[in-house]
């Protein structure tokens, strides 16, 4: 039980049709697969990335962890407990160790709640007893690096990276273990992008807290996390360590994405790999290797059976038909 | 398919001129002075990248320029030249005229851009209005610009409806409806802000292309510095609604003069190349623009002032011909 | 640590908006004052009316306004001002009970409805559709059939037929909320059900329904007025406005102010309440709370 999270597997799918409506249409298989085979295994004190494009799946997958969403098959182990098939009951006392960070920075607080009343929510939903909850909102909003005046403040009043930290503030509140952080960077300037990474990284070294954070911004995953996982049409194509996977990325559309970032220099040279078409719709999967409509390396294989898993280092697996992955430059970045 | 370099700009040849633009808005609070001072000029043929973060006013220039300013918007002063008529003093039918056919718009959000009770090729035929051609030629021209975007079977999905396309799809629907009827001025609003990171190059490589064929000039407006980077022939930087710096891309990527130009390329996580555990950021606030300190714009978050800035507001300084700063520690130092 | 930033100020109250509006909206200062006079005469109208409203005084019956009977006297010699008086207090009686009582029943059923499991929903759907499906009148000729003409008929037909109309606003509203990023924050923090509907959902669902509770009240009025004027209303020799009018329209060639004396105060509470309906519309809408 070294690791703090464990998901091995896990699968989980959506009606597309209702019940009746597939029986009508016979349609055996009235579902959407949104995430189909993920494995990840994060340590305490870790920042896990999970990094793909609409459609991966990784906002479900995120959801799973927290709850909100029923896995059918898999298993996802928080501190060794299976939290598939849990009932809300019996899941309420982990969420003092989980918190989530939500996409939307001001939607994701309750509108007509004062940020003193957000933050101190969690102390009033698991029945915490303080002595004086004013003092703990203001250590709170200390340690996000916000004045205590702005627990009288109202969301709407907040700007994009200060409803962030608020955000912040109250996953920390009662000291979890792990915190997803959704898209942490989602509207914010880059200006303040850095405050609320920075803040995130010092209440991981201070708190001892796992991050799984789910994101599309490359640049940043390079910056705050250890391991990375890229996912594509539900599953994941390749995981490993993040300064690996940078330094040389092996899968087709690990190389595409991280190629696609566009640099603020000029006069750079890219070598872009691209990539043709759009991701196909979840409803009508590509058969084979899921990507090989638009990988520039698929050859008749790919097209036909899911590809196999290597292991290209201690940690590091890749799903291609490559052993080796994608050979060439890697791409600038 | 013609593809052909802009010829080199004549130094007035210029499709629109803002000039000395100021624009403020009553509101319950106060005024809020939204624009002051703004000018930007697009040169013909041109890509031009205009830049800032939230609250700097990229979105007020852009409905000045069409007219569609709120209600509460006052004109303080100043121009905006395009084709010889300022388009602050045109009467509406001239606004109409020059809307959605010398001056057209790709906006955000490619799911709310079309209307989803019309078929594309209705949409696409209905805004050639103004053209004197026959229903069988409005549709060859819709079918063709199609395929120039990228959309094959063009004469098939003619019949489809926007809910049937995907964004990106529905993206370049936009972007060929507003090139359709060649427009001298193309206004990009953060056109590839809700697409992924594959997605977003296919389109800018199409933008790119179509602007090379149509040879219209481009106003894009993004927040993403490495869009602009790798886009744009020209930037102009606004803050707190003022153009703080606007040169050429080179000037601006390499020799970036104001202070907040460069402390937000110094932000960019995309430029770090080294992993760093700490990322740079400009501390503080944009200033409350309904009470404004009569100082320079970025005096409260600047990292250099402290080198003998006076903090008065500076005038815009040349530092080289066409690349201009309002900074007074701008007009001594060359880095 | 970053500055507090200056364009943020406390938040002005509800009750600060509705000052400030009402200050730069006629209409709404209007509507307020026409309602303050609706609800003082009601609650103070023992006090105030000059004549107990039922004492019949044949002799000076269908008498014209004077100094003593400002409004004139009715068929029986009854003062018509103070039967309006009286009449006043019935329609509002009438109209907040059932207002209070329907919006509290649609709030409740319609939140479950929109956050509950779907069985519950459509089962809830299928009893709003049934009784909305019923044309008003019939159903309060039903209900007087079985339980005879009172005020207490009235207020249950109202109560009836007026939760589904509230209970699909609010579950529309819900439904709307329901999968917003703050209800799934809570939910994700382990809040349960009834903290989530309880503290979250219902401030943000209410906010129409009062709207429209408030812009009912006029046609809740109008509803006890159009029953009794039917005879299906209060039982004579209540003064309910309705009632006056029932009365008045015999006489109404020769002894108009009976008619008038009935009709005008309905007139002007339900533009007063409709006035101060929008007025609360104005203050409650999200969009203009907003700082600029």
């Amino acid at each position: 039980m070294s690791h703090l999270l464990e998901i091995d597997d896990l699968r989980i799918r959506f009606r597309a049709k209702s019940i009746v409506r597939a029986m009508i249409d016979r349609d055996r298989q009235p579902y959407i697969e949104a995430v189909c085979g993920a494995s990840l295994k994060l340590a305490p004190a870790e920042t896990f990335a999970i990094v793909g494009e609409s459609g991966a799946g990784k906002t479900t997958l995120a959801r799973a962890v927290i709850g909100l969403n029923r896995p059918h098959a898999g298993s996802i182990r928080f501190m060794g407990k299976e939290l598939r098939g849990l009932t809300d009951k019996a899941f309420k006392p982990l969420r003092r160790d989980i918190a989530m960070m939500f996409q939307d920075p001001a939607g994701c607080l309750s509108p007509r709640m004062t940020v003193k009343s957000i933050i101190t929510e969690p102390f009033k939903i698991h029945g915490v007893r303080v002595s004086d909850l004013k003092r703990e909102a203001d250590r709170l909003l200390d340690l996000v690096g916000l004045p205590p005046a702005f627990g009288r403040y109202y969301p709407y009043q907040l700007s994009g990276g200060q409803a962030r930290r608020v955000g912040v503030a109250r996953a920390v509140a009662l000291s979890p273990k792990l915190i997803i952080a959704d898209e942490p960077t989602a509207g914010l300037d880059v200006s303040v992008q850095g405050e609320v990474l920075n803040l995130m990284a010092r209440l991981r070294q201070e708190l001892n807290i796992s991050f799984l954070m789910i994101t599309h911004n490359l640049s940043v995953v390079r910056h705050t996390s250890d391991r990375m996982a890229i996912m594509y049409l539900g599953r994941f194509v390749e995981t490993g360590p993040t300064d690996d996977i940078f330094a040389r990325p092996r899968h087709p559309y690990t190389r595409a994405l991280l190629s696609a970032t566009p640099q603020p220099d000029p006069d750079m040279a890219r070598d872009r790999v691209k990539l043709e078409g759009e991701i196909p719709s979840l409803i009508d999967r590509p058969s084979g290797c899921e990507f090989h409509p638009r990988c520039p390396l698929a050859k008749a294989a790919c097209r036909q059976a899911p590809p196999p898993r290597h292991r290209v280092g201690p940690v590091h697996k890749l799903y291609c038909y490559y052993p080796d992955g994608a050979a060439g430059p890697r791409p600038l970045l | 398919m013609h593809t052909e370099y802009p010829p080199p700009v004549k130094p007035n040849s210029l499709a629109l001129s803002i000039q000395d633009l100021s624009i403020n808005f009553q509101t319950v609070r106060g005024t809020l002075k939204a624009l002051r001072q703004v000018s930007i000029d697009i040169p013909r043929k041109r890509i031009v990248g205009l830049v800032g973060e939230s609250g700097c006013g990229k979105s007020t220039v852009i409905n000045a320029i069409l007219r569609l300013l709120a209600e509460n918007a006052r004109i303080q002063s100043g121009v905006i030249e395009f084709q010889g008529q300022d388009i602050l003093q045109m009467t509406p039918d001239a606004l109409r005229d020059m809307r959605g056919n010398r001056i057209s718009v790709v906006f955000q959000d490619p799911m709310t851009a079309l209307n989803p009770v019309l078929s594309i090729g209705r949409q696409m035929i209905d805004i050639q209005y103004r053209e004197k051609t026959s229903r069988a030629q409005k549709t060859a021209r819709a079918a063709a610009m199609l395929t120039r975007v990228g959309i094959p079977d063009a004469r098939k999905r003619l019949e489809q409806y926007p809910h049937q396309f995907s964004g990106g799809m529905r993206q370049r629907i936009a972007i060929a409806m507003a090139l359709m009827a060649k427009p001298d001025l193309l206004i990009a609003d953060e056109p590839t802000t809700a697409l992924d990171a594959t997605l977003e190059i296919q389109i800018i490589d199409r933008l790119r292309k179509l602007h090379q064929d149509i040879g219209c000039s481009i106003l894009f407006v993004s927040h993403h510095l490495g869009l602009v980077a790798e886009f744009c022939d020209e930037v102009v930087v606004m803050y707190a609604g003022e153009t703080v710096e606007s040169g050429n891309v080179r000037d601006i990527f390499y020799r970036a003069a104001h202070p907040y130009t460069r402390a937000l390329l110094q932000c960019d996580p995309a430029r770090i190349k080294e992993k760093s555990p700490v990322l740079p950021t400009i501390p503080g606030e944009i200033p409350d623009m309904v009470n404004l300190p009569d100082a320079c714009i970025f005096a409260a978050r600047c990292p250099i002032k402290q080198h003998g800035c006076p903090l008065t507001p500076p005038p815009a300084h040349d530092i080289q011909p066409g690349h201009q700063a309002r900074c007074h520690l701008s007009a001594r130092k060359d880095d | 640590m970053p500055n507090i930033p200056a364009s943020t100020t406390a938040a002005p109250t509800p009750w600060q908006s509705l000052i400030n509006h009402l200050g730069r909206d006629p209409m709404a200062l209007l509507g307020i004052i026409l309602v303050v006079i609706m609800v003082g005469s009601a609650i103070l109208a023992p006090w105030i009316a000059p004549h107990d409203p039922n004492k019949i005084n044949v002799r000076y019956r269908l008498k014209p306004p004077s100094a003593d009977h400002w409004l004139g006297t009715d068929q029986l010699g009854r003062d018509v001002l103070s039967r309006v008086i009286m009449g006043s207090r019935i329609a509002l009686q009438v109209a907040l009970i059932s207002i209070a009582v329907a919006g509290s029943c649609g709030l409740l059923l319609g939140m479950l409805a929109g956050y509950g499991p779907r069985w519950l929903d459509s089962v809830l759907i299928v009893l709003f559709d049934t009784v909305r499906s019923f044309p008003t009148i019939m159903f309060a000729l039903a209900v007087v059939t079985l339980m005879g003409p009172s005020l207490n008929t009235v207020i249950l037909v109202v109560i009836v037929t007026s939760i589904p109309v509230y209970g699909r606003i609010v579950r529309s509203q819900t439904q709307a909320l329901r999968n917003h990023e703050f209800i799934l924050a809570e939910r994700a923090m382990g809040a349960g059900a009834m903290r989530v509907l309880g503290l979250h959902m219902l401030s943000n669902v209410i906010g129409p329904l009062l709207i429209i509770a408030s812009m009912d009240i006029p046609v809740v009025v109008t509803i006890e007025a159009g029953l009794s004027f039917l005879g299906l209303g209060v039982r004579p020799p209540t003064a309910s406005w309705g009632a006056i009018l029932n009365d008045g329209y015999a006489f109404i060639r020769n002894t108009p102010w009976l008619v008038i004396a009935g009709g005008v105060p309905l007139i002007l509470t339900t533009l007063g309440f409709t006035f101060l309906g929008e007025a609360l519309r104005d203050v409650f809408d999200p969009k203009l709370r907003r700082e600029a």
